[in-house]
């Protein structure tokens, strides 16, 4: 698989309107949707979401390979674990 | 925003359920899958069906052929005031769908009987036994034993509170390891001196309903070869090994006990009344 294929998100989800917990329940749910080693891409606001989200990602054993932000938008590039 | 597989309502419900990591998504549609039978809406009923209906178990069962009563209140939580007179199971079923319209409700409004719980327990994947006396308690154990649905068994007496899980065939031990015949009439306390704490009641009743989601989610070690003690004056918990006994009546090679058993029920009581 050449690397722009394995970098293209499956689906972009927006979770820029919700508040936490129920940011990363969100983000959990789309994840055991994925197969293991699919790809998917969260939208987050800086602050609270930037602060619990991707530590709670890891700690489930997800990857996060890419980081973006543009305003106080963050684009989460994330890899389901194998 | 897509629902992934549950509604909006149910997402901000089972929330705080799909943050754990033994629990999820994939958790929470195993409980709302499953089923959980309840016998006895009373003391340790009360705080299990409550907790089941919130936890969304899809489909709970609640067998009690009993009505509501004053003495009830200080320890039937699932009850009220306004119940009194009412069937248990029938006041039970109102206070569940209020707490969870995810959850159907089977009621059985009667007492349980070797002719009848049969067809009741095999529709259910975990028994809760809630029960007040020994002649339900043995009819209940020995008919998940037959049936082999998994039974969650729990007990309590003035401050002290016992527990155990039975998991039918699988070289656990059976109820009638611990207990092979119910105790005789004289060495159960008399109706007067049962007394107990109503949270000690609640207390196990919860511990009850956590040892049945464990079961039917898959996670963590379950009390299949242990015994719960739990003190509630001197607030320990301790855990007692339970072996199966090679001259179980029940579960051993050579069973005795080969059908349901309908035992007497008595109250100490009322035998010192008819003298």
């Amino acid at each position: 698989m050449g690397q722009a294929e394995r970098t293209a998100p499956v689906q972009q989800v927006d979770l820029t309107g919700q508040v936490c917990p129920m940011t990363f329940v969100r983000a959990k749910l789309h994840l055991e949707q994925l197969g293991p080693g699919e790809a998917i891409e969260f939208v987050l606001k800086e602050g609270d979401h930037m602060r619990n989200v991707p530590r709670s990602i890891k700690e489930e054993g997800h990857v996060i390979e890419a980081v973006r932000r543009e305003g106080e938008r963050v684009y989460l590039l994330v890899r389901k674990s194998e | 925003m897509p629902a992934v597989g549950f509604t909006e309502e149910q997402i901000k419900r089972y929330s705080r359920h799909i943050l754990l990591p033994e629990v999820g998504g994939v958790g929470q549609r195993k409980l709302l899958q499953s089923s959980a039978l309840v016998v006895g809406a009373g003391g340790l009923g009360s705080p299990a069906l409550l907790y089941l209906a919130a936890a969304g178990v899809g489909r709970l069962g609640v067998a009690d052929g009993d009505v509501v009563e004053l003495s009830n209140l200080q320890r039937q939580v699932i009850h009220g005031t306004s119940d009194l007179g009412k069937s248990k199971a029938l006041s039970a079923e109102a206070s569940i769908r209020e707490i969870n319209p995810d959850c159907e409700v089977e009621v059985i409004p009667e007492r349980l009987t070797a002719g009848n719980i049969r067809d009741v327990v095999r529709r259910f994947d975990v028994v809760l036994d809630g029960s007040d006396n020994f002649p339900t308690r043995f009819l209940v154990a020995d008919c998940c034993w037959f049936e082999r649905v998994p039974l969650v068994s729990a007990a309590v007496l003035w401050f002290e509170g016992h527990l155990m899980t039975i998991l039918p065939g699988e070289g656990n031990p059976c109820y009638r390891c611990f207990i092979p015949e119910p105790p005789p009439a004289g060495i159960i306390p008399s109706c007067r001196e049962a007394g107990v704490l109503g949270a000690v009641v609640g207390a196990m009743g919860t511990l009850q309903t956590v040892e049945a989601l464990k079961l039917l989610l898959g996670v963590g070690a379950s009390m299949s070869e242990h015994l719960l003690v739990y003190d509630a004056l001197d607030c320990t918990f301790t855990r007692v090994r339970r072996k199966v006994d090679p001259g179980c009546p029940l579960c051993s090679s050579h069973p005795t006990v080969t059908d349901l058993q309908e035992y007497e029920y008595t109250c100490v009581v009322e035998e010192d009344v008819k003298g």
